[in-house]
């Protein structure tokens, strides 16, 4: 820390009123760790100059494509917060825990009547954790019948890069599907890989491109008569929220991104929640621990043929409390309404710049659009100028280079909590950085211009990562 | 811009062969381009053999990771060891200093399925390229 200076103190310490002693270990002090020595008033600038160069959904506006940066409502960390929440522990007697338990009770009814599904579990920690689990459940489930020819999952060439990565790690070889012209699934390339050694599909639903299939139905049946079973990854189901019956639609096994759908803190690393869902096929391998009321006492209970542990107690709790207590405040209505604000809001961006950007597949979009930077690119700019050109007005960059089956993609999803205030500035902002590839594309290669770091070299970063300072 | 004393692939890979037979194998500037500067490559190890259109290694750049599929089938006999160290130079000279692997093919006629320097120009601009 350069603010140290040699003799300079935190805290005035009382005079010494005990004997005093040699440390027992002298030799085991580290010398390289040279402490600052810096005043309290000097720390508290320290960390909040450095917290204050944090880009974040509390500071300014986020279109991350998929990543549903929707805004989180701090009631729900002030619940999260209440002793009764964070003074007990995991493996303290279930009679002193009876109100914890009833919470994720209830949040596993609630997930499952908002989705559609039958059944829930509670204890996956991330979104790709509920990937694996789906994956290893379908696996029993195949194993349990017998059925150890089932070897292959499909997963669409649309699909988020974890899904064949967790089939791959439930043992699966992965098979492609195409998209279509329209955006929807290879119907025909889909029949013609479904056999009897298909183990199940991985849907997303909307897809990734933001549109929804209209042949899910068809797709699932088809799979279905094949043997097989369908995992739906809920990365969006911010645009079906209280309104798609999953289970009726033919979805087997499910998981939900709290920390995307119900809001609960995003990013940074985590924690996370991605919950798993099932029908009543399934519910036996569902995960343990799954929490059972019998006579009005809550427990903790092992499914029948559960596929077993699959993390650290009971799950990510605090962020459970967050879940709950935003399901609660929204109630039914506001499940509705965020699913509809959220389609509306990015049908808007969409039509209000589809004539800026290359508009891949051009029909009415769900919760996100995907652009292409295509034109953009002609005239030597690319979808990463663009995101980081976005910087400089205070908006933090769409995903981008996702979906990978569309060139230059620039992946927007405005969430249902941005105001027509906010979404039309951005509008504005994308309108003026389109003119600028025309008048200055320079502006755009150099951007950003007024951040703490300009442009990184991003791939001396990969290629020679410093971890540590 | 693509030399023509090689054959090229539909998935952007070109093949140099040399005079005793065996085969250099390196990704096209439109596949370098479109990657993006690369970070990682791996490669098969030497005496791998590897079927036609067949996986061969992987590229990993700071946008993706992607496949890259064997033109040919054949053995590995060599692989380029400073393409592995610093991938860079597969960007900077994608077909010069930045070739992958040398193979020794098992039918060196099929070259001949594969498309010449203007044919696969052609194929890059039904691509819109």
């Amino acid at each position: 820390m350069d603010i140290s200076v040699p003799g300079r103190i935190g805290i005035a310490l009382p005079p010494l009123d005990v004997p005093e002693q040699p440390l027992p270990d002298a030799g085991k002090l580290r010398e390289e760790l040279s402490l600052p020595e810096v005043s309290q008033g000097e720390v508290i600038r320290y960390f909040t100059n450095l917290s204050q160069l944090n880009f974040s959904v509390d500071t300014n506006y986020y279109p991350l494509g998929s990543c549903t940066m929707k805004y989180n409502p701090k009631i729900n960390n002030e619940l999260a917060s209440l002793p009764g929440f964070t003074e007990i522990h995991p493996l303290q007697d279930i009679e002193t825990t009876q109100g914890a338990l009833e919470l994720m009770y209830d949040l596993q009814n609630l997930l499952a009547n908002i989705v559609g599904m039958e059944h829930a579990g509670l204890s996956t920690v991330a979104g790709a954790h509920g990937e694996l689990t789906g994956m290893l459940m379908i696996r029993a489930y195949h194993d349990s019948k017998k059925d150890y020819r089932r070897s292959i999952v499909l997963v669409p060439d649309s699909a988020h890069g974890t899904n064949p990565a967790s089939a791959a790690m439930a043992g699966y070889t992965v098979m492609s599907i195409p998209s279509d012209k329209n955006g929807n699934m290879d119907i025909e390339i889909l029949k013609s890989h479904c056999t009897e050694e298909t183990a199940g599909i991985m849907l997303t639903l909307p897809n990734t491109l933001g549109l929804f299939d209209p042949n899910i139905v068809e797709i699932c049946n088809y799979v279905h008569e094949c043997g097989g079973l369908v995992y739906g990854d809920g990365a969006n189901m911010n645009a079906l929220l209280g309104r798609a019956h999953m289970s009726t639609i033919g979805f087997d096994v499910l998981h939900l991104n709290l920390h995307k759908t119900f809001s609960t803190p995003h990013g940074g690393g985590g924690p996370g929640a991605g919950p798993v869902l099932c029908n009543d096929r399934l519910a036996s391998f569902l995960p343990t621990p799954i929490i059972a009321k019998n006579n009005d006492l809550y427990s903790l209970e092992t499914p029948s043929a559960s596929i077993g542990k699959i993390g650290g107690f009971h799950g990510n709790f605090g962020i459970l409390v967050r879940a709950y207590a935003y399901i609660r405040s929204m109630g039914k209505q506001g499940m509705l309404d965020i699913s509809e604000n959220a389609v509306i809001n990015a049908n808007y961006i969409l039509a209000r710049l589809k004539d800026d950007y290359y508009l891949p597949y051009d029909r009415n979009c769900m919760h996100e659009v995907i652009f292409s930077a295509k034109p953009q690119r002609s005239k030597g700019v690319r979808a990463l100028d663009i995101a980081k050109r976005l910087i400089d007005y205070g908006i933090h960059p769409p995903t981008m280079y996702f979906p990978l089956i569309v060139e230059e993609a620039l992946m927007i999803e405005p969430t249902e909590s941005e105001s027509k205030d906010t979404l039309d500035y951005f509008i504005s902002v994308m309108q003026e950085i389109a003119q600028e590839v025309e008048s200055n594309p320079q502006i755009l290669k150099d951007a950003p211009h007024n951040t703490p770091n300009t442009r990184l070299d991003e791939a001396k970063a990969a290629r020679q990562p410093n971890l540590r300072w | 811009m693509n030399p023509e004393d090689r054959y090229y692939s539909t998935e952007h890979e070109w093949v140099l062969a040399n005079e005793d037979k065996t085969l250099y194998i390196g990704i096209t500037e439109y596949a370098q381009e479109e990657l993006g500067d690369l970070v990682f490559v791996e490669m098969p190890t030497v005496g791998t053999v590897v079927e036609s259109m067949g996986k061969l290694g992987e590229v990993e750049s700071v946008k993706s990771v992607s496949d890259i599929y064997c033109p040919i089938s054949g053995k590995v006999i060599e692989i380029n060891q400073e393409a592995v160290q610093s991938p860079e130079i597969i960007n900077e000279d994608p077909y010069g200093k930045g070739w992958l692997v040398r193979l020794d093919p098992s039918n060196p006629e099929d070259l001949n399925q594969l498309m010449s320097a203007s044919e696969y120009e052609t194929f890059l601009e039904s691509l819109g390229h």
